[in-house]
């Protein structure tokens, strides 16, 4: 049982914090400010090679695991790039598991290279309106027709389509109706985002405005039957091998706003003196911050051996899930707690504390709801009966 | 052309560095290490004249203990082409490292070689010059441009007063200044091939160096705290106060 990181990981974690240090605290206000797509952090980190760091070295990746990816996404939102940050570029480390596992060697080649380049951006539209976490029952229908699909539906909630070239897609290719069991009758697509056939909106949200999410409006959009990953009416199984490495990187992602908040938190208690002492010298300051800590570190513990659980292709569902839930709650108490440290300074924009507390909530929230992680942990590993 | 960059393991520059409770020493424990600053400017130097076709090999070379392993992979994954490292313990002063730096010349018989101008931590700015005097090469220190023309160096370097070019026969040494470049991010692949690229550990004997200290650090302490500042009610009496205080005019 070995608790530190090794040499390259450690190395990774330095490199990443110290690509990130290009990007200022100012950089990021100002795209959260102005809801534009951090177009020159993507890029630089797609040049440097960090998207590409869990995938195999033959679509041009670096082949290493979730564990070092996980790494990555953490130094990034410990950066102070946030969930803004880690959100432009985490999509691709998750995202294309399906197609690395499950696509034709014609399909990885044609489809992982330019995305992990730069040159295309991809989104992950599954969540519907009217289904929300229920994800086997989605409407959205891909009808066969000659040499592949025509596609009508709606998505919600789907990040990056509004700058997105990509779209890896869920559809229903048989009626609910005509399947043997309700997991059946999805299938999965990677195909171009054709604005032709798909209108986005916007949702204004609380937070994270630099990298937007959207409703979606699918009419008539045709896909090519080579734009299929895997086999038809396996698609939800298939997206199943995507979910532990993506509750992981988040769960990673919120430890790293946590660790920045409590750093800034930290300190502006040591330089910040009213009634003539640091306002750090009060345990009332000090324990909440340590408090903080030792959550967010003991739940990055359980993040991390989620991490190497999965890269040891052991099933990880039970730890991904309980790390992704620990990590977004300690997270979310370390933001809130430095706000709280920072006075009214911690509501003022230019102290960023405020921003972090906005966007821990989606960790929090996202992609699965806590309710739905301790119903899986109930059930799972307590054995107790099934409450949805 | 082959070039022999130095680099030093330093506290990082973020770190606010903290003198140990007896006074002995800086303390290190638990502190971010970093490859020196000016030294990554003499990696980044080194690998554009790669780039550029005028270097062939670029080889780094650093002394220390075995944690100085960690800033030759950094310089690796920069884009240098193998790593030396001379196995020291303690902190060696400048003499001692410009002597090891010379063997690790007479072995290596580099073209150029480059080094930072000075290291962060001790600030001495002796290395480069020392090697120069030991090697008798010439030294264009403090470089703010290099340019390597057929056998001979030129290089600018930044001077009161303005710049001045120096041009030097080769084999010749270079410090950097700051503005000399500004050094790149290294790339993940970069990363991955650092760690398969050739690092020799040598001793000093193989270098026929005696490490011999001819300093002894008698005392560390922080700088005295600044006192509080205050508020002047006027220019009148900030122009007072400025004259028969602080007497600065
Ligand atoms: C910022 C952001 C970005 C997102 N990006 C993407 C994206 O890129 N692609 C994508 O496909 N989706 C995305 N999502 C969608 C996200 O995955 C969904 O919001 C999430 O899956 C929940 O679905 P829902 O909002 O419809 O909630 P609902 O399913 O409507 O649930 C509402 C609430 O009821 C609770 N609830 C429901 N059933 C039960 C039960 N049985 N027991 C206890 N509680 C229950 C839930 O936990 C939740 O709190 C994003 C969401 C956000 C907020």
């Amino acid at each position: 049982m070995d608790y530190a990181l090794t040499d390259d990981q450690r190395n990774i974690r330095e490199a990443v914090l110290k690509h990130c240090s290009q990007f200022s605290d100012e950089y990021w206000l100002e795209h959260d400010r102005s809801g534009e797509f951090p177009t020159d952090f993507h890029l630089s980190m797609a040049e440097a090679g960090w998207l590409g760091i869990a995938m195999p070295e033959s679509v041009g990746g670096a082949g290493l695991g979730i564990s070092e990816a996980a790494i990555m996404v953490q130094a990034v939102a410990e950066s102070g790039g946030g969930m803004s940050a880690a959100s432009s570029i985490h999509g691709p480390v998750f995202s294309l598991e399906p197609i690395e596992q499950f696509g034709t060697e014609e399909q990885q080649q044609r489809m992982i290279p330019p995305i992990l380049s730069g040159e295309q951006k991809m989104c992950f539209a599954v969540t519907e309106p009217n289904v929300g976490l229920d994800t086997t029952r989605l409407k959205t229908r891909a009808e066969k027709v000659d040499g592949g699909y025509r596609v009508n539906g709606e998505k919600i909630w789907i990040t990056n389509a509004h700058v997105a070239n990509k779209m890896m897609l869920l559809a229903r290719t048989t009626p609910l109706e005509e399947c043997e069991r309700k997991t059946q009758g999805l299938s999965l697509f990677f195909t171009d985002l054709d604005r032709a056939h798909i209108e986005h909106r916007i949702i204004p949200k609380m937070g994270r405005h630099a990298v937007g999410s959207n409703m979606l409006f699918i009419s008539d959009l045709f896909i090519p039957e080579e734009d299929r990953i895997g086999a038809e009416g396996e698609g939800f199984k298939i997206i199943l091998q995507g979910l532990n490495p993506e509750r992981i990187l988040l769960g990673a992602e919120a430890i790293g706003l946590g660790r920045v908040a409590i750093d800034r938190a930290a300190r502006y208690a040591r330089e910040r003196v009213v009634f003539d002492r640091p306002i750090g010298m009060n345990q009332g300051i000090q324990h909440p911050l340590a408090k903080c800590w030792a959550q967010v570190e003991s739940a990055n513990l359980m993040v991390m051996q989620a991490a190497s659980m999965f890269d040891a292709g052991q099933d990880c569902g039970v730890q991904a899930n309980a790390g992704k839930y620990l990590a977004a709650e300690a997270g979310f108490e370390a933001c809130h707690t430095a706000m709280l440290t920072l006075g009214g300074m911690g509501y003022a924009q230019e102290y960023h504390v405020e921003r972090y507390l906005r966007e821990i909530l989606i960790p929090r929230t996202a992609p699965v709801s806590p309710h739905m992680i301790l119903n899986f942990i109930a059930e799972k590993v307590l054995e107790l009966p099934k409450s949805y | 052309m082959k070039v022999l960059v130095a680099v030093k393991r330093v506290v990082d520059y973020n770190v606010k560095v903290r003198a140990k409770a007896d006074g002995s020493d800086v303390d290190l424990n638990n502190v971010k290490m970093a490859i020196n600053p000016f030294c990554e400017i003499a990696v980044e130097e080194a690998v554009r004249l790669k780039e550029k076709g005028v270097a062939t090999e670029v080889v780094v070379v650093s002394i220390g203990g075995k944690t100085c392993q960690e800033q030759i992979r950094t310089a690796l994954a920069l884009g240098a082409d193998r790593g030396i490292q001379v196995e020291v313990e303690g902190n060696a002063e400048p003499l001692v490292v410009a002597k090891l730096l010379k063997g690790v010349v007479e072995k290596e018989e580099p073209q150029l070689v480059i080094l930072g101008k000075q290291s962060i931590d001790g600030d001495n700015n002796q290395t480069g010059q020392m090697l120069g005097a030991l090697t008798g090469m010439g030294q264009g220190t403090f470089a703010s441009e290099v340019v390597v023309d057929g056998d001979k160096v030129n290089v600018t370097r930044e001077i009161d007063g303005g710049l001045q070019t120096v041009a030097l026969t080769l084999p010749a040494i270079v410090t950097t200044d700051l503005r000399l470049n500004e050094p790149r991010y290294a790339s993940l692949p970069n990363i991955m091939k650092a760690k398969k690229k050739p690092l020799d550990v040598l001793t000093p004997a193989d270098l026929g160096v005696e490490v011999k200290s001819h300093i002894t650090l008698l005392k560390v302490e922080p700088p005295a705290e600044r006192s509080a500042g205050i508020k002047v009610a006027d220019v009148d009496q900030l122009v007072d106060k400025l004259k028969n205080e602080a007497k600065v005019i």
